[in-house]
């Protein structure tokens, strides 16, 4: 079923240190595209280094080393001559916290546009209007746009953060704990988003919540101490874990 | 046999505060005490002020009651010894050597201060920043020497008719002394914008120098600023590089390759030299003096507006 759809990522071999301890170990995982696919895992298991890896965000820790390939479509993204702005144009990412620029909303989402050279003013503005219809925000905030983004409630600054990145029309997006730091109002919003945009872009998802991931992913990885421990289709993780630790886990055993 | 460890000349512990505490009466009266002691250093600063204040504006006002406010501040033509006292030929030769001061000032402390804080690892930060912390401690006489023997030589080679004593080569070197104010203050601005925003730009495919210019400038734009009134005001009042190596020659002019003179160098003219006590030029200093703290206040109270009015909250 799945395996039709052709691959976004093929991680292989994958290990990754901060300095001498290594945090990922020998991962292997196809990502396919138009998934949400979801990475759980207890605090400390590399789930967060694993998708920063995916856009190379790792490297902005220094003493970060990598071995393995990491392909995104079907181009090593480890390759010397591989430019990691174009890698990042095309992988968006959304953080745990909302992080909008302390400007307008509406500089908000055409920052990535402006500096991918897009500057005529007519564009732009249709840019920030579907960017933002595509973050389900636009009917909340089309009448103060040029309002600070930092006087809208945290869901929204979120919602501005996902349109930001939908501004620049990536191929993947990867929420490292999206909803994290949201009241469950504005989680559930985020959360029917999700399932909206991944109608046109591939979602990978971190995220601390067990519900969550059985919620809305179509596939989940299970993470422990920096090894992917399980990774199939999310209905047969949640009711058939064939590994021991993957079941002690989504039960509540620990972590 | 715990408790026998505890015990020193057959006390226990609790029994030793207990006698100590007697013992101690004088505690409460020093816990009063040190608050008045450092109130009063407190106070001393604050009274200094006030003295200074005091002896600037009197002593200004007895000038004003010997020369006209109007030609003072409207006059271009200073020569206390001819009693023609137009400041405005100490302000522009001021203008001049803050202005130059800024032109170098600002950008080399502006890019240190981006290479220090988007660019440098931490192992060249740590390095650097001490280094250049080391220009802030050189004596100003020295940068004046400085000025006169080296800078104003190689400009020699460059400009024809430089005068030797000249505006270019002080604020030249004033702008020198000021790079680690401004590099200094505007990384620390830099270095307070938090590092989310940084990732927000760069997972947006930004390169560092698109997520420095158009995200970090911005949000520490208050802080930088702030640190350019600073400087500017600091350049105002810098005295010992322009009296060695900018002249004595008030002019009311914008030629930075003559000599010129500022407000600062005019009262350390008048300082040094055997000037009466109780004559005009005399109580001209105080109003030269009182002139140029208008300027450096109103450059601090900028500063302080600016920091407050244009901070980006993150």
């Amino acid at each position: 079923m799945a395996d039709t759809k052709s691959s976004v990522f093929n991680v292989k071999d994958l290990n990754l240190w901060y300095g001498d301890n290594q945090a990922l170990y020998d991962i292997n995982m196809d990502i396919k595209e138009n998934d949400v696919t979801a990475i759980i895992g207890p605090s400390g298991c590399g789930k967060s280094t694993y998708v920063k890896t995916l856009n190379r965000m790792v490297e902005t820790v220094p003493v970060v080393k990598t071995s393995g390939e990491i392909e995104y479509r079907g181009k090593n993204i480890f390759d010397k001559n591989y430019l990691v702005e174009d890698l990042r144009t095309k992988v968006g990412m959304v953080f745990q916290k909302p992080n909008p620029f302390p400007k307008s909303i509406y500089e908000n989402i055409v920052y990535g546009p402006k500096i991918h050279g897009i500057k005529d003013k007519k564009t732009l503005d249709q840019i920030v209007e579907k960017s933002l219809k595509g973050a389900a925000l636009w009917d909340e905030v089309k009448d103060r746009l040029h309002e600070n983004a930092y006087g809208l409630s945290g869901g929204q600054q979120q919602r501005v953060c996902i349109a930001r990145c939908l501004a620049i029309e990536p191929d993947v997006i990867l929420m490292d704990e999206p909803t994290s730091a949201l009241d469950p109002i504005s989680t559930l919003k985020v959360e029917e988003l999700i399932q909206e945009l991944k109608k046109d872009y591939s979602i990978v998802i971190v995220t601390h919540n067990m519900q969550q991931a059985a919620r809305i992913s179509d596939k989940t990885a299970f993470f422990l101490s920096g090894e992917l421990v399980e990774y199939t289709d999310t209905n047969t993780l949640f009711s058939t874990p064939s590994d021991k630790r993957t079941e002690d886990y989504i039960t509540g055993r620990f972590g | 046999m715990d408790s026998s460890k505890n015990k020193q000349d057959g006390l226990s512990v609790s029994e030793r505060i207990e006698k100590n505490k007697q013992s101690n009466s004088s505690t409460a009266f020093v816990e009063k005490l040190v608050p008045k002691l450092l109130l009063m250093c407190a106070t001393l600063s604050v009274l200094v002020t006030i003295g200074i204040l005091y002896t600037l504006l009197s002593e200004t006002f007895t000038f004003f009651s010997e020369v006209s406010v109007i030609e003072f501040f409207t006059s271009t033509h200073w020569n206390p010894w001819r009693d023609s006292y137009g400041i405005l030929s100490l302000i522009s030769g001021t203008l001049l050597i803050t202005v130059t001061a800024m032109i170098i000032a600002i950008p080399l402390g502006v890019a240190s201060a981006i290479f220090l804080s988007e660019y440098a690892s931490d192992k060249v930060r740590r390095f650097l920043k001490p280094i250049l912390e080391v220009l802030a401690g050189i004596p100003t006489v020295v940068y004046g020497f400085f000025a006169l023997t080296f800078v104003t030589p190689m400009l020699e080679k460059i400009i024809p008719g430089l005068s030797f004593f000249n505006a270019l080569s002080a604020g030249i070197v004033v702008g020198i002394m000021i790079v680690p104010m401004v590099a200094s203050l505007t990384e620390d601005a830099m270095g307070a914008v938090p590092n989310v925003l940084r990732e927000g730009a760069m997972a947006l495919g930004a390169t560092r120098l698109e997520t420095t210019i158009k995200v970090v400038i911005p949000a520490a734009l208050s802080g930088i600023i702030a640190s350019f009134a600073l400087a500017i005001s600091r350049a105002i009042g810098e005295t010992m590089i322009v009296a060695i190596a900018a002249g004595a020659t008030p002019k009311f002019s914008f030629d930075p390759t003559q000599s010129i003179q500022t407000m600062t160098g005019y009262i350390v003219q008048v300082s040094t030299g055997d000037v009466s006590y109780g004559s005009t030029i005399y109580y001209s200093i105080y109003a030269v003096g009182t002139t140029l703290f208008v300027f450096t206040l109103i450059m601090n109270l900028l500063a302080q507006y600016i920091s407050r009015r244009f901070r980006e909250e993150y």
